[in-house]
């Protein structure tokens, strides 16, 4: 019974995740222009994949596996932010310049 | 699968392998040209490693209750090829960078009509 | 399921090659390079190579992107359109491709076990490696025992290559003062590369000593070695990362891995045996295998790291040619 309860809740989390990666990346396709784009992929990125690695986690038990997802998961909770973030100063240092509608059209 | 659709993958494998040439040998720029090398180089790899598979089995680290293992073989060869084509994708690199530096383009119709004309 | 698998993964391999085609601005054809890279690598994994997936994102997603960005920056970023129609390179290449899946008719069918490739030296490799090598992973033991002449070929080839591109390239040091601008801008990735820099040179280790028991090895710890010093200097500048690990030293680690392979050799044929066999090493014979193995696994990942990061250096620090911005 605990088990199947545990599966369940791994296998929320892994579709909860997958949904968010698939919304990042609906985002990035539709969004007009660099910062938004930007803006749509990091959130729903670490929030992603740290669903997923959750739901694997579950999946693993109190095993090295387990150990293994739990490191990956502070590197991405590092990672994932940090590369946005330089993304970002280098747009602005190359003078990207942000999306904004012509007014009186 | 049986037949010829279990060679699907090999199919798939060559028509990666044709699109990296098709850039060495249709596109003047060079470094254009090195990337298609790139994919053709690592094309060539996935060709081996799915030469290596074999069917049920898994990875080729010895385990208790394990009998069916992947062919390690090509595995070792194409882990030494993949850091031997990092060498030789920086050294052809380098010469493009070189040529840039003496001709002033990377593009291989325009570094022809330089040659003819000097 | 596997089959599914391979198939989305290789449909993606063959859009990502197609983009690659038709891209024209190079920045973007890098990029895309390193996802073919990083897919091919995922496919290694579905395929049971795990050890060649590790390297394969390793270098052909890290490392190789980092070099063609390194390249494209010295030279310019956009594809000018051929001059001539690509109807004759098309057709030669559709005829050599028809050519080849005519070849393929002959072959076993994909996973097929009784296939010729699997029949002759593999079943040796893998029933004698528990017993006279003493260490599971059977990819390491082929690669660093019984195929060992073909690695020292490998390691001189890589020597060889950094060689060329020192030759090519050279090394200038820049002066100091030239990039510590922006530096409140790169705090953030600054404190970050701190807290990994110590992480990842750990983690390079352990693949490194860890390569008996699972995935990892010598080639794949220099990488994972030269990575956490690219990283280092990316975000504090090559000067900084000089002071670090100074270009001269990066020469002599180069020849040492090297010169350490080629001195097992030496040192088993002196107590005995013949070059690379690691027997003579100690007393009992599994443990002479041991010991050599992981000597020269520690050559070979000195080579790569001090190759990587003499490539790397090369390319950073030459300046773009006159006349360009």
């Amino acid at each position: 019974m605990i088990g199947l309860a545990f599966d369940i809740l791994s296998w929320v989390s892994l579709l909860i995740g997958a949904i968010f990666l698939l919304v990042g990346a609906i985002g990035v396709l539709r969004f007009p222009d660099f910062y938004s784009r930007l803006h749509a992929v990091s959130v729903s990125d670490t929030m992603g994949t740290a669903l997923i690695l959750v739901g694997l986690m579950i999946q693993g038990g109190l095993s090295m596996v387990t150990v293994k997802l739990l490191l990956m998961f502070y590197f991405m909770i590092f990672t994932g932010p940090t590369a946005v973030h330089a993304l970002a100063e280098a747009a602005i240092e190359g003078n990207v310049k942000p999306f904004a509608r012509k007014t009186g059209q | 699968m049986q037949g010829p659709l279990g060679l699907y993958n090999y199919w798939i494998v060559i028509v990666l392998m044709m699109t990296g040439f098709y850039i060495v040998i249709a596109r003047p720029n060079l470094i254009k040209k090195i990337v298609g090398l790139f994919v053709f180089q690592t094309s060539v790899f996935i060709f081996f490693i799915t030469m290596a598979k074999v069917e049920d089995g898994t990875a080729p680290i010895i385990q208790e209750g394990v009998n069916l293992y992947s062919n390690p073989l090509p595995h070792v060869l194409i882990l030494t090829a993949i850091v031997v084509s990092l060498a030789t994708t920086a050294l052809g690199l380098a010469l493009v960078v070189r040529i840039r530096e003496s001709y002033g383009t990377i593009n291989e119709d325009d570094i022809h009509v330089q040659d003819e004309a000097s | 399921m596997e089959h599914l698998i391979n198939i989305v993964l290789l449909g993606l391999l063959m859009l990502a090659g197609f983009a690659i085609v038709r891209t024209k601005s190079l920045l973007a054809v890098a990029m895309l390079t390193s996802i073919y890279s990083l897919l091919s690598a995922s496919l290694f994994v579905v395929l049971d190579a795990v050890d060649v997936a590790l390297t394969e994102a390793a270098i052909g997603a890290g490392i190789s992107t980092i070099l063609m960005l390194a390249a494209i920056a010295l030279t310019s970023d956009e594809e000018k359109a051929p001059r001539h129609t690509p109807l004759l390179p098309l057709f030669v290449v559709i005829a050599t491709g028809a050519a080849l899946i005519y070849g393929t008719l002959d072959m076993p069918r994909f996973g097929d076990p009784a296939a010729p490739a699997h029949r002759h030296v593999a079943p040796t490799y893998l029933q004698d490696t528990p017993t006279a090598i003493g260490i599971p992973n059977v990819v390491t033991s082929v690669l660093a025992s019984y195929r060992s002449y073909d690695t020292l070929g490998e390691v001189t080839v890589i020597f060889t290559a950094g060689t060329g591109v020192l030759a090519l390239l050279g090394f200038r040091p820049r002066r100091r003062n030239t990039e510590d601008t922006g530096r409140k801008k790169l705090v953030i990735l600054r404190v970050v590369a701190k807290l990994f820099f110590p992480l990842i040179l750990l983690f390079a280790l352990y693949v490194l000593f860890h390569g008996d028991y699972g995935p990892g090895g010598g080639f794949q710890a220099g990488v994972i070695f030269a990575t956490g010093f690219i990283l280092y200097a990316l975000a504090f500048g090559l000067s900084n990362s000089q002071q670090l690990i100074p270009h001269q030293l990066l020469y002599v680690m180069a020849a040492a891995g090297v010169l350490i392979y080629g001195l097992v050799g030496i040192a088993s044929m002196l107590l005995g045996g013949k070059f690379l066999e690691y027997q003579v090493l100690a007393n009992d014979p599994v443990t002479g295998q041991h010991v050599g193995i992981l000597l020269i696994e520690t050559g070979v990942a000195i080579t790569v790291a001090a190759v990587v990061l003499i490539i790397y250096y090369g390319f950073v620090s030459r300046r773009p040619a006159p006349g360009d911005i």
